[in-house]
């Protein structure tokens, strides 16, 4: 059977699925391998395959004008390739840092595999083209995720943070679904474009309203947003480090794919505005989702938990990406920087909690105490560490400043200033604790008992990797801000 | 290219340094560092600008090329230089690479990271002179801080994290004001411009194209935007009252941090205010020029005030720069043909004494272990050299004829006393008075510690410097005696061609407020 050609395009998801699919294969013919390098390696491959087939159709146009696939029901378009860009990359990074992380656990085939179908599972969020498939590959990206949080079975904390994990994202995927059905009710339809002429004229402005806010629920859910945020920390904290950097990053960025699509595809703000405001919902949700983020941030002992919260942080400056959609144009450039923010953070967030990974690996705690003098004995990994902090903070020396730029000045150009100045004081108030990291790792006196003698190669290469990446973003940011941009405009 | 050749030795040799093991670093440091220097010297020699490098002057070693679009926004990667940067190029080279060699001596622990900041540094100086694209000039601005932050709080003194933390703190705030306050004018200033350029920006601004913002009209958004980089910028220079990390960080900073952080760090902050106030916004400086020169003035008596109370050398000649760069402020709000002139050449003047004078210091409490006053005297008979090179420095300091600062100064007071803002003749006989406490605590100090019978309270032995402490110390000897003996040809002509457009365009406006420049 040849392949219909549309369907050549929906080749990113394709190559993780099929990734996955080849790691089952491996493991039902050698279900007692241990044989580590191999399944790294697989998954390595796959989700790099993944990453550049991304690349490469968006340099080459693949995504514009957009294809469609099942009569719509997944779009292929330069945004949908863009968010498969960052998850293959992040993906790669987290299989090539989990081979060392792994290396005495059981299991390891399945870690893989359920890495690979979660990315599958976000793959397909980013070009779902109805409302039935962003649920469905919301599912297929979450509850992988869940088992991955609680892989660590030994640790107590390990499997409840999978457990409240997984109780609030059962709760916010039954609150989404039943968002979706009232949208279905007032529209009549599922299908985002179907949608969005039908919300015009919808009998029901009541029902579509409270519709649209539910869905809205299942988005801050997913990505770690207040209200619905609670889960966060405590599943950051407790899964393994690369595992947080996954959900952290990439997770969060499939969330904001699936949500900037949903809202401006099918709810577009100038036709729904008499059912829900959903953009005042959202600038309220961004203004205290990085304030309360940084906050919390701030008054943490716990490196780990301190990204954790910082990534909630995070999540508010993404929302300006839906927040600024005020009707008075630059939207192409409020939406695109949101994803510009969302792919250096797939890098600098990455990177992060990689490094915290590393830290675990040497057996160093997990407190700012614990990190003391750690680049005495490990710098250029610490370098690396120094150059993800500063630029989540926004200094120049990392793709960081140049998005949350972007983001700031997108925002003052669809004239909600007030965002802006709230997002900048966050800012400037988030490098008291990230430079917290880097003042326990270069200035304070090194702690006793602790011991890097082994340099776990593929970790120590993938936190380089991230560093290397986050900064070359700095100057090559224009040529992604581009693409971008002309991805977002296509939505207006 | 020559700029991005200058930027790249740097940076390149900031990374070999930093991956070389610890015994070789300080000698590839000093080597390396010889390679910027010799470019930025080349570069001075063949200098070909003219003008002002925001007004439509000629620009040297331009370079531009396309970076980032934000909408109607372009940002492009504007390097180049006028007779304002040019000096000051030359400057942040040079002491690099003696700080460098002044770092042999105190820096024990930790060398290749130490001295891969210091090239780190080195370039993020050069890119702040060198930008003229505001979000590029942003970058490096920001850049500095960070290599600053590490030097004081790794290699720095006893309250070394306090300092480091409060100096990060403090100039990331006034960064972020300052940021606030550019972009207004820049949405204010709507379709007249489309980049970031800061040639552009200032041309527009110059040409009245400023207007409305939200509810506030061109003169207030002007007004508010030239106060918040006031602000940004003061923290930076610094201005009292925005100077108390200054002393904390000077006196916990080691030596060559200290001569990069007097010499160089401090001018970025004089150099802002005269490329974005006083050069963009011409009619808001000569309507505060009252206040500016009152807190400019201030600075001067305070500072130099402070320093006459500390018994602690190196305090001594931090606070000395808060006074010193309070002539600065005050040249640079004269906005006279002198006055800003002066202003820059005292910038430079002022980072090649400041830098000797805290080397000294360094050297004498290399070898003595102690900087308070009380407990050393009669110096000078064990250790000549230093102490000859300490009071060449104090004299330049004190402005002794054919010594930089003595030219800087002079020009800096016939600037100001012809100024236009009401009472300038009297602002400028009380900054004058400075000058005699200057004199004061640096003579009194001298005489407690460099003469009379040796006295040591310290166990430490007193044997004479070594060849590499002081080989900084005659170079910036030389420079100073140089800079003041020609300084027309050496600078002072660079200076004036690229300072006198700031003027002449706005001529008119100081006309209005009651005066000519």
């Amino acid at each position: 059977m040849a392949i219909e050609p549309p369907l050549a395009a929906v080749a990113p998801t394709f190559v993780l699925a099929v990734t996955a699919l080849v790691l089952f294969a491996f493991d039902s013919i050698d279900p007692d391998s241990s044989n580590n390098p191999v399944l790294a390696g697989i998954a390595f491959v796959g989700s790099l395959a993944s990453m550049g087939v991304a690349a490469v159709y968006l340099v080459s146009g693949v995504g514009s004008p957009a294809t469609e696939v099942y009569g719509g029901q997944l779009v292929v378009d330069d945004m949908a390739l863009f968010f498969q860009f960052i998850f293959g990359s992040v993906t790669a990074l987290v299989a090539l840092a989990s081979y060392d992380y792994l290396q005495d656990l059981r299991y390891q085939a399945e870690y893989y595999i359920l890495l690979l179908l979660a990315a599958t599972g976000m793959s397909l969020m980013a070009s779902a083209g109805s409302l039935a498939v962003g649920f469905v590959a919301l599912e297929l990206a979450s509850l992988p995720s869940y088992a991955l949080v609680s892989f660590l079975k030994e640790d107590r904390g390990s499997v409840e943070a999978g457990l409240k994990y997984f109780l609030i994202g059962a709760l916010s995927s039954a609150v989404f679904a039943y968002g979706i059905s009232l949208v279905y009710g007032a529209t009549g339809s599922l299908l985002l474009s179907d949608v969005a002429t039908a919300v015009g004229g919808s009998g029901l402005p009541g029902v579509l309203g409270v519709g649209v806010l539910m869905v809205l629920g299942g988005f801050a859910f997913k990505t770690a947003s207040v209200p619905f945020h609670f889960w966060a920390p405590e599943a950051y904290e407790g899964a393994p480090a690369p595992v947080s950097a996954f959900i952290s990053s990439a997770s969060k960025a499939a969330g904001f794919a699936l949500a900037f699509r949903v809202m401006v595809v099918a709810f577009p703000i100038g036709s729904v505005v008499g059912a829900i405001d959903w953009v005042l919902a959202v600038q309220i949700l961004a203004v205290v989702t990085m304030t309360l983020g940084n906050f919390a941030a701030a008054t943490q002992e716990n490196v780990k938990r301190m990204l954790a919260y910082s990534s909630v942080g995070h999540a508010g400056y993404v929302l300006i990406g839906l927040a600024a959609l005020t009707g008075t144009g630059n939207a192409d450039i409020v939406l695109g920087s949101g994803m510009i923010h969302l792919l250096v953070y797939g890098f600098m967030n990455t990177g992060a909690f990689l490094f915290i990974a590393l830290a675990e690996y040497w057996g160093v705690g997990r407190t700012f105490e614990d990190y003391n003098g750690l680049a005495t004995r490990a710098p250029l990994a610490c370098v690396a560490m120094t150059v993800f902090m500063f630029s989540l903070a926004g200094l120049p020396v990392g793709g960081g400043f140049v998005s949350k730029y972007y983001l700031f000045a997108g925002a003052v150009n669809a004239g909600v200033w007030w965002l802006a100045l709230v997002g900048a004081v966050n800012s400037a108030l988030s490098l008291f604790y990230y430079s917290r990291v880097v003042k326990a790792m270069w200035i304070e006196e090194p702690a006793e008992g602790v011991d890097v003698s082994s340099y776990p190669a593929t970790l120590y290469a993938a936190v380089i990797a991230a560093a290397v990446a986050t900064v070359v973003l700095l100057p090559a940011l224009g040529l992604f801000s581009g693409i971008a941009f002309d991805a977002a405009a296509v939505f207006f | 290219m020559m700029l991005e050749l200058l930027i790249g030795l740097c940076l390149l040799g900031a990374f070999v340094v930093f991956v070389l093991p610890d015994e070789y670093a300080p000698k590839a440091a000093l080597g390396i560092s010889l390679a910027p220097l010799a470019v930025a010297l080349y570069m001075y020699s063949q200098f070909d600008g003219a003008g002002n490098a925001l007004l439509g002057g000629d620009i040297a070693f331009e370079s531009q090329y396309a970076w980032l679009t934000l909408g109607r926004y372009d940002v492009t990667w504007h390097m180049g230089l006028d007779g304002i940067s040019m000096p000051l190029v030359v400057l942040s080279a040079l002491l690099t690479t003696l700080a460098i060699l002044a770092s042999w001596t105190p820096i024990d622990e930790r060398h290749s990271q130490f001295y891969g900041l210091m090239l780190f540094m080195e370039a993020a100086l050069i890119g702040v002179f060198g930008a003229l694209d505001f979000l590029v000039w942003f970058v490096f601005w920001e850049a500095v801080l960070v290599p600053m932050y590490f030097l004081i709080g790794v290699w720095g003194g006893a309250r070394r994290k306090y300092a480091a933390i409060k100096f990060f703190v403090y100039t990331n705030i006034a960064s972020i004001v300052m940021f606030i306050g550019f972009f207004g004018l820049v949405f204010g200033l709507g379709d007249s411009i489309s980049s970031l350029d800061l040639p552009a920006i200032a041309q527009a601004l110059r040409a009245d194209e400023l207007g409305s913002l939200g509810l506030l009209s061109a003169g207030q958004v002007a007004t508010l935007a030239f106060v918040a980089m006031f602000i940004g910028f003061a923290v930076k220079v610094p201005v009292v009252p925005f100077h108390t990390w200054l002393p904390d960080a000077h006196v916990e900073a080691p030596t060559p941090a200290s001569v990069m952080l007097a010499g160089v760090l401090l001018k970025m902050g004089t150099y802002a205010l005269l490329r974005f106030n006083f050069t963009m916004l011409p009619e808001q400086a000569a309507a505060l020029a009252v206040p500016i020169a009152l807190l400019g003035v201030i600075s001067i008596i305070y500072g130099a005030l402070l320093a006459l109370a500390q018994s602690d050398l190196k305090r001594i000649v931090a606070y000395s720069s808060v006074s010193s760069m309070g002539y600065v402020t005050l040249g640079l709000v004269a906005y006279t043909l002198y006055g800003v002139g002066g202003a820059t050449f005292q910038m430079v003047s002022h980072g090649l004494i400041s830098g000797l004078l805290f080397a000294c210091v360094g050297v004498i409490y290399n070898t003595t272990h102690t900087r308070t006053v009380g407990d050393m005297s009669g110096l000078a008979d064990k250790m000549p050299v230093t102490v000859g090179a300490f009071i060449a420095g104090a004299f330049a300091y004190m402005g002794l004829p054919l010594m930089a600062g003595f030219a800087a100064e002079f020009f800096v007071f016939v600037g100001s006393f012809g100024a236009a803002f009401a009472g300038a003749p009297i602002f400028t006989a009380v900054a004058m008075f400075g000058i005699v406490i200057v004199a004061g605590y640096l003579l009194w100090s001298m005489q407690r510690t460099l003469f009379g019978p040796f006295r040591s309270e310290t166990d430490y032995e007193v044997v004479p410097a070594a060849v590499h402490d002081v080989v900084p110390l005659l170079v910036l000897i030389a420079f100073i005696i140089a800079l003041g003996t020609f300084p027309y040809d050496l600078a002072f002509d660079m200076i004036l061609d690229a300072t006198e457009p700031v003027l002449e365009t706005g001529g008119e406006v100081a006309a209005t407020y009651g005066g000519v420049p």
